[in-house]
């Protein structure tokens, strides 16, 4: 993948935000304690702030009159561009951690970065948003610790869903220098933060050669088109109305 | 929310209910103020001494003398009512994957998400009764306890979220503002908070019918499908008639309860038919009418055997219900054991830390 306009890659952060806030929503009335559910509420309606001003912002640089809601209901899988991590299914609470502590490890120095590039507007977007990235690293952190050196079967299933999840993390870190930020730059601080808190859950990095990718081109897993049936059927079912 | 039913548009909507809540609030402190008589005299004299508190309008605090009873019946009343918002997350819960905007999504997330913290907040104040949090949860996943019977019926449409925010949250804070009132201070003092919130929920419900309703032609037809649907249901919210009600008499003696079932009723109906008027809806009642000499609204009673048969189980979701919260419990057991576990090797870490 090479020179992203910055249309799309505005539209790549934004998509991540969208599809991570759907799946964390899922958790809605689920979640392991009722403390928990208000923190992933919490968690997805940040990523659901973040994803509405970045389409917003992405519909403005494309200049074709895209509002966000059309952006996210009117677009079939092959035109989003989110990651691959972010679309998995939620699994065990133990899945959805480690793709949360992937995701706010890399979403964390990515505002971060964004907060000082050029662009005024992903500025101000990437300088509110860093903070609650550094909660959603926070908060994932902590219970990755809690279950890997927790009991032997939340261990187990830590381990598990470290396994399951992490090859999906190459591809967060594709390199390209065109755009405001180059996510190539971002993995060693990934690397660093990630490997304390495994180090400390008592969990090891999963080696392999595996590196699933497309997103960014939109070749997406399976799963992608089921999430966005769901997510787009009533905006759809009723064309131009206003809710 | 929450009802009775166990065992504005801007301004129009709600207007006055939060005046009353503020009004409550004043009241609360006003009574705050005022000085108890410090203490009972003695242990002669301590149900003397409650009477009047009670009497005098001021609260009953945790560390008080209360009457068995009375302690028994704010339990199971605070305990349904913290239920009743986690149950309640589920109906609405069903529409946020599909909300047809992001806007709306991320208000019903938020609303959702608001009465966990209600479940939460109440639960705490449950807690100053001498009962735990986990006690009563297995209460309510035995079934022993009740919820609110309103969460046994299906969300159907997106209009239905507008449906339960007027009419279910409407219902739930005609219910809850008398009880900011209540005697018992914990308890007042969480339904002020409450129905400051729930006024908000109240309000986005009837901005969602709004918008349906002066929207495409299915829209308005979705919104009038809901408003049929719930209109009842949400009427039985208020209990049974005043005739049948068994808790009744001893509550409004105690002052946790301050106003009947039927006037309670009779207000929230008072309060929707303009309400519903400027939605440009209809409610589901040909026998509606002013009655000039009541100056209130007649209306057809809700059906009470349907609501009985919903209370004992027999509505059209009380078995998804349960099983969901039962589920999600069951789920979530490896994860608080894990917490557990991983709790208490820090504090052996720390304990060690310490003796070396």
């Amino acid at each position: 993948m090479s020179e992203r306009t910055p249309f799309e890659f505005t539209l790549s952060l934004g998509d991540d935000a969208l599809i991570a806030a759907q799946r964390l929503a899922e958790w809605t009335t689920r979640a392991p304690e009722m403390e928990e559910d208000i923190a992933l509420a919490n968690i997805a309606l940040d990523q659901l702030g973040a994803a509405r001003l970045l389409l917003t912002y992405a519909g403005e640089l494309e200049g074709a009159g895209r509002d966000e809601d059309a952006l996210a209901y009117l677009r079939d899988d092959r035109q989003f561009r989110n990651c691959l991590l972010v679309e998995l299914p939620n699994g065990d609470f133990a899945v959805t951690m480690a793709k949360l502590l992937f995701l706010s490890a890399y979403q964390l120095p990515l505002y971060t970065a964004l907060a000082e590039c050029a662009d005024e507007r992903l500025a101000a977007i990437g300088s509110k948003t860093r903070k609650e990235s550094a909660y959603h690293l926070d908060h994932a952190s902590l219970w990755v610790k809690r279950l890997g050196d927790g009991t032997e079967e939340s261990h187990r299933r830590m381990q598990a869903a470290v396994d399951q999840v992490w090859p999906y993390v190459a591809e967060l870190f594709a390199a390209d220098p065109g755009a405001p930020v180059d996510p190539a730059t971002l993995r060693a601080e990934f690397d660093a933060t990630v490997a304390a808190v495994l180090t400390e859950a008592t969990l090891t990095r999963p080696e392999t050669g595996w590196a699933p990718a497309g997103g960014r081109d939109g070749v997406h897993t399976e799963h992608l088109s089921y999430l966005l049936a769901e997510m787009q059927v009533l905006h759809r079912a009723h064309p131009g109305a206003q809710w | 929310m929450y009802g009775n039913d166990f065992g504005a548009p801007e301004e129009a909507s709600g207007g006055g209910l939060l005046g009353e809540v503020e009004a409550a609030e004043a009241a609360l402190r006003e009574a705050a103020a005022r000085q108890r008589r410090g203490a009972p005299a003695s242990d002669d004299d301590l149900a003397g001494f409650f009477a009047e508190v009670v009497e005098a309008d001021q609260k009953i605090e945790p560390r008080d003398w209360m009457p068995e009873a009375y302690r028994k019946t704010l339990i199971r009343q605070i305990a349904q009512h913290a239920h009743s918002e986690i149950i309640g997350m589920q109906p609405e819960g069903n529409w946020i994957s599909r909300a047809p905007s992001l806007k709306r999504k991320a208000i019903l997330l938020a609303k959702v998400q608001d009465e966990a913290g209600h479940g939460l907040y109440l639960y705490a104040a449950a807690e100053t009764l001498g009962i735990s949090r986990d006690e009563l949860v297995d209460l309510l996943l035995n079934g022993r306890q009740k919820y609110s019977s309103i969460f046994n019926y299906p969300t159907l449409t997106w209009a239905d979220v507008g449906a339960i925010g007027w009419l279910v949250d409407g219902a739930a804070i005609v219910n809850q503002v008398p009880l900011c009132r209540c005697s018992y201070g914990p308890y007042a003092r969480a339904m002020i908070r409450i129905c400051k919130e729930e006024s908000f929920h109240q309000r986005q419900g009837y901005e969602i019918l709004h918008t349906l309703s002066h929207g495409t032609p299915e829209q308005k037809a979705m919104a009038q499908d809901a408003l049929d649907r719930w209109w009842y249901p949400s009427l039985a919210m208020f209990g049974p008639p005043d005739g049948e009600s068994t808790h009744s008499t001893q509550s409004m003696a105690w002052k946790i309860k301050r106003f009947s079932n039927d006037e309670l009723r009779q207000r929230f109906v008072d309060m929707c038919v303009q309400q519903a008027e400027i939605l440009g809806l209809t409610i589901p009642d040909p026998d509606l009418r002013w009655n000039d000499e009541r100056q209130a609204y007649d209306f057809t009673q809700p059906d009470y055997d349907e609501l009985m048969r919903v209370i004992s189980g027999d509505g059209p979701c009380n078995r998804q219900r349960m099983a969901h919260r039962r589920q999600a419990h069951a789920d979530g057991a490896w994860v608080r054991e894990a917490a557990t576990a991983y709790a208490a090797k820090r504090a052996a870490e720390n304990k060690e830390k310490v003796a070396a």
